[in-house]
């Protein structure tokens, strides 16, 4: 089985602690980890502001830099669900412009072995208790293309439930937007603030240390929020928290 | 009169006003949720749900597949049943369509029941240019009226009054249209409802005239359908002489048993009901019941050009639920006017920038009006997925190409004010597609990490104003991972943190 991580572009600049978190828990878990560094970004920002013509490079980039692996695994439920979701349509659109099935193919080829991080552990390695130990209170939010375009349902709040130590609370409105939304945050700053506050007020009366997601850019937009707000609440990826043990607390 | 949608701000600029508005927030924030949760009650009732809606989209898309098929199918069960039907391209014809049939009955009143099409073609400012009074008698509907204000929900289109203010539009503005409010009227829900039943009662009794939409029309006998909770409805459709309904051409369904699969779809998604409290369904004119005199204007008004689209076609299928208004955190915190359109909300930001077209600013904004989270697409009973066409639709904005523009085959420039999000995406492409140019970009940012500033300049403001930065690390993951692993591929031994 060889398995490749995607640390997507903006775990890799901004979070590389959620990366060292994953190559930690998978080799824990007895996984060999390769890392291709031609790898960088899955295209969202440019797919979803409307520029699928720039994505189109990064499509062909991914697909080459994961070509010689059967699972690609990346700490992000959005970019999973770019790949997944997104890739195919851009396929389609090109062959549709009379450009061909080249897309189309890179497409079909990465899309079944792209995992989101909690998916490859509970569907793949058919794991829930990873042996992670973790002594906070912790609520999580189920970011919006994690739950609605991949479908992860409880995969996430399962392998927490499975973590020693660790105490979840739940967060009302969980399942609402945090407002983040790539350029929508600075596009439409005033109402994606509205929802960040909301949230990040929500996330405070928990009264949980931790904040947990699968998604480090949603969680880049809750934090800076929480900051502002004057919360000590702390946001931390799951990977960190699947990566802690009683030997090595992160 | 009611005012106008013209020359509103884009979406940015009058949802940073909305938002605001404290008042607004409480009131919309209150009757989304609590819609929201009877909505999934309903709903989760029925075992066979997906199925259902499946069923909706499947029904849409054939119909729409072979619409001039069904549209003149429908013409020709109309006109048998003694109807007359008219074809409007756009709002302009149906206007025109509409005000010349008002006068030739030599009538200056009409009585209106609820009507998306109407409210989308501005058909009570024609009218009144003509001389002629539209009264509308849905309630929520002429609370808007009354407060020379305009609808911001398809389903409520007074969801951002509370019944405080409900009751001082009453005291303060029913007199000028008709009976006034009675003596110290209360905010009390019953009274704000014995109120509108007594002044909506003198109208529904003297109309000659009245005007209508359609939830559905049924080809196959050439039947209308109207789906209504409040009674006014049934009133103005049938106690006038003449009835004229305005209805878009995707409302069409082909037979009876089509229809059954809606009817079991639209009031749970809207009102969360079973059942709505009324249904109208009325085949051209009977002898001796209800209007002697039946019009029916059938109104493209770019549908047509959306019909074209392979991806945002979709949209048509829309029945004006409402339940992705009732979900989205967008609209409840935006408010229902800053979409500048009659149709607010995620389904707004797919149809009108279809209908109207891209070219305004205020059009051009709504694709961009959502932060993709899914919610509307989820509980849609029709299953349009409102986030795939809203990138396709940002395409159309910066990109421009090829679309169908009042029927005609067209290439569309990219919207202005783009030229340097385009320069700064092409320049991220490169540097995202050269990881070597992206490894110096990180490198260098994290060496100058401690002169960062805590606020940024320019555009980055919007980020900074309301959230704090991240932290840029010491080292990006990639340098972890040759530090730690080599340039090797693989994970070699255990690893540090």
């Amino acid at each position: 089985m060889r398995v490749a991580l995607f640390i997507t572009c903006v775990n890799d600049t901004l979070y590389p602690r959620t990366g060292r978190a994953v190559v930690t828990l998978l080799e824990r878990l007895g996984v060999e980890v390769g890392f291709p560094p031609e790898q960088s970004c899955c295209g969202q920002p440019h797919f979803n502001t409307g520029y699928r013509h720039e994505t189109e490079p990064l499509v062909r980039r991914y697909a080459a830099a994961f070509q010689d692996y059967d699972y690609v695994v990346t700490p992000s439920g959005s970019c999973a669900a770019m790949v997944r979701d997104n890739y195919p349509r851009i396929g389609a659109k090109a062959a549709a412009e009379g450009r061909g099935q080249e897309l189309t193919e890179l497409a079909a080829a990465a899309v079944p072995k792209t995992y989101e991080l909690t998916e490859f552990l509970t569907d793949v390695l058919k794991v829930t208790d990873v042996g992670a130990y973790y002594p906070h209170t912790v609520t999580y939010h189920p970011t919006c293309h994690g739950l609605r375009m991949l479908r992860l349902g409880d995969r996430p709040r399962r392998l927490l439930a499975a973590v020693k130590g660790l105490e979840l609370l739940e967060l009302p409105g969980a399942e609402e937007c945090c407002g983040f939304g790539g350029t929508f945050a600075v596009k439409n700053a005033a109402v994606s603030a509205a929802m960040g506050a909301d949230k990040a007020r929500n996330i405070t009366a928990t009264g949980a240390e931790t904040v947990c997601t699968v998604d480090n850019s949603c969680q880049m937009h809750i934090g800076g929020t929480l900051a502002r707000q004057g919360s000590t609440v702390r946001p931390v990826h799951i990977a960190e928290i699947l990566a802690s043990t009683e030997g090595d607390v992160w | 009169m009611t005012g106008t949608y013209l020359g509103m701000p884009a979406f940015p600029e009058a949802a940073a006003v909305s938002t605001k508005n404290t008042r607004l927030r409480a009131n919309l924030r209150h009757a989304t949720h609590t819609i929201r949760a009877k909505r999934a009650a309903a709903v989760a009732e029925l075992a066979d749900w997906e199925r259902l809606r499946a069923a909706g989209a499947a029904i849409k898309d054939r119909t729409l597949r072979h619409l001039d098929h069904y549209l003149e199918r429908l013409e020709s069960t109309v006109t048998a049943a003694g109807g007359q039907v008219h074809w409007a391209a756009d709002a302009e014809d149906a206007n025109r369509i509409v005000t010349e049939l008002v006068r030739a009955t030599g009538e200056r009143e009409v009585v209106k029941v609820k009507s998306m099409a109407t409210q989308e073609i501005g058909l009570n400012d024609a009218l009144a240019e003509a001389g002629i009074r539209a009264y509308e008698t849905d309630l929520a509907e002429l609370i808007v009226q009354l407060g020379d204000d305009l609808p911001s929900h398809i389903l409520v289109p007074a969801i951002h009054r509370n019944r405080t203010e409900i009751r001082d539009i009453f005291t303060h503005r029913m007199a000028r249209w008709g009976r006034p409010a009675p003596e110290g009227l209360t905010d009390a829900p019953a009274d704000l409802a014995e109120a509108a039943r007594l002044h909506l009662r003198e109208k529904f009794l003297n109309a000659k005239v009245g005007i209508s939409g359609a939830n559905f029309m049924v080809a196959e006998t050439g039947t209308l359908v109207v789906v209504e909770s409040e009674g006014n409805g049934r009133m103005c459709l049938t106690l006038p002489e003449t009835l004229i309904s305005v209805v878009g051409i995707e409302k069409v369904v082909p037979t009876w048993r089509d229809l059954e699969v809606f009817l079991q779809l639209l009031p749970r998604s809207s009102t969360a009901e079973r059942m709505n409290p009324y249904t109208s369904t009325w085949t051209g004119t009977t002898d001796g019941d209800g209007p002697r005199v039946f019009h029916l204007v059938l109104l493209d008004n770019g549908r047509t050009d959306t019909l074209a689209d392979t991806v945002g076609r979709q949209a048509l299928r829309c029945i004006r639920c409402s339940a992705c208004l009732n979900v989205c955190p967008v609209y409840e915190r935006a408010g229902g006017h800053a979409y500048g359109s009659a149709y607010p909300g995620p389904i707004g930001a797919i149809l009108t920038p279809q209908l109207r077209g891209t070219q305004s600013e205020l059009d051009a904004s709504l694709p961009y009006a959502s932060s993709l989270c899914g919610a509307c697409y989820e509980v849609c009973p029709v299953a349009i997925d409102i986030p795939e066409i809203l990138v396709h639709l940002r395409e159309r904005v910066v990109e421009g190409g090829p679309a169908s523009v009042r029927g005609t085959r067209a290439v569309i420039k990219p919207a202005k004010g783009h030229a340097a999000e385009r320069a700064a995406m092409r320049a991220a492409r490169w540097a995202l597609d050269h990881p070597g140019v992206l490894r110096a970009g990180q490198r260098l940012a994290s060496r100058t990490r401690r002169f960062h500033p805590r606020r940024l300049p320019g555009p980055g403001r919007a980020w900074t104003d309301t959230r704090d930065l991240p932290a840029v690390p010491a080292e990006p993951f990639r340098d972890w991972w040759q530090r730690t692993h080599g340039d090797g591929n693989r994970s070699e031994g255990k690893s540090t943190t």
